[in-house]
């Protein structure tokens, strides 16, 4: 039985790969919210209120282009629903926990926190204290956000546009799901999740983010079927 | 006026992210849907993946001979072969450089 300690470092390690994308991204985004003339305190406070990479972005560029406010917050909500889907996952982890753990945990629930606790879940299941290694991920996760978007803040975009340093996030969820391309199901299941986004990419909302999700998962319940 | 919207959509993200952890207990759920939702990574994650190496900043197609092809080809090989994440993003980082820096320019 691993200690809350050990758990919670062992998320710290798991994420801290990820770092990697996560704080050259977390720059730009914070030199982008300036760049684009919103006051700094306001491109720092969505970090801390939203703490959702992309989102952040689309939320200033919709605003910027002119768009309500109430296009900007649906465009925010749609991108982030994918979240829903990371519950519906972990709740069967994080059932035992009282109600306010269960709030407080929540606000730490990110992409690459999820990808890699779920994956420590899945191997280690009969662990007492296992949130504690969402707790580390989804910590050294936030902290590197704010870090990361504050420093784009206040010394802009210091990390040179040559770079394309966009493309480490694709490469980080790469990363993340390469070893399931073995698996045939995972693979058509991944396909079709892929070629549905460049599809419906277009979509109001940015809401390719969730709809691609949705018919990648109606096609593993039919690939369920077929395997039964 | 700008902090009032994002105030609002900080509520709305803590709300998906909340919702199924606290509001929905696991025996709501199903075997079947457990089931499904074993494929979240693998449905949810190209969404992410694909639009970023296929779409460029302006919401366009790429053409076929992109660097960022050739760089997340390099990234899916080394990922599969190196289980490394940070081998992984390396990879495709320099592959995509080396072209856009040295043979491209």
């Amino acid at each position: 039985m691993l200690t809350k300690k050990q758990l919670f470092t062992q998320g710290m390690l798991d994420i801290s790969p990820h770092m990697l994308s996560v704080i050259p991204f977390g720059i730009i985004c914070g030199a982008i919210g300036v760049e684009l003339g919103f006051h700094p305190y306001l491109v720092y406070a969505m970090s801390f209120i939203i703490f959702g990479g992309a989102s952040q972005i689309v939320f200033l560029q919709v605003l910027s282009g002119g768009a309500s406010s109430l296009v900007a917050v649906a465009s925010v909500g749609i991108i982030n629903s994918r979240h829903l889907l990371y519950g519906a996952v972990l709740s069967e982890y994080l059932e035992k926990l009282s109600f306010i753990k269960k709030l407080l945990i929540s606000y730490l629930v990110v992409d690459q926190g999820f990808a890699e606790s779920n994956k420590f879940f899945k191997k280690n299941r009969t662990e007492e204290f296992l949130h504690y290694h969402l707790i580390g991920t989804g910590c050294t996760m936030w902290v590197c956000w704010q870090i990361a978007t504050l420093s784009g803040i206040v010394l802009g975009s210091f990390v040179p546009e040559e770079l394309g340093l966009k493309f480490a996030i694709p490469l980080t969820f790469i990363a993340i799901v390469v070893q399931d391309l073995k698996k045939l199901d995972h693979l058509i299941v991944m396909i079709t999740c892929g070629l549905s986004s460049l599809l419906f990419f277009d979509a109001p909302f940015k809401s390719y983010i969730i709809i691609s999700p949705i018919i990648a998962l109606f096609v593993a319940a039919l690939l369920l079927r077929l395997k039964k | 006026m700008t902090l009032t919207a994002i105030i609002f959509a900080g509520i709305l993200t803590y709300l998906t992210r909340m919702t199924m952890i606290a509001l929905i207990s696991r025996d709501m759920l199903g075997d079947k849907i457990k089931a499904v939702l074993e494929y979240v990574p693998s449905a949810v994650f190209p969404a992410i993946i694909f639009p970023g190496i296929f779409i460029n900043d302006f919401g366009t197609f790429i053409d076929m001979n992109d660097p960022k092809i050739f760089g997340a080809l390099v990234a899916v090989i080394v990922g599969y072969f190196s289980k490394n994440i940070i081998a992984t993003i390396s990879a495709g980082l320099i592959s995509y450089w080396f072209l856009i820096f040295v043979v491209f320019n």
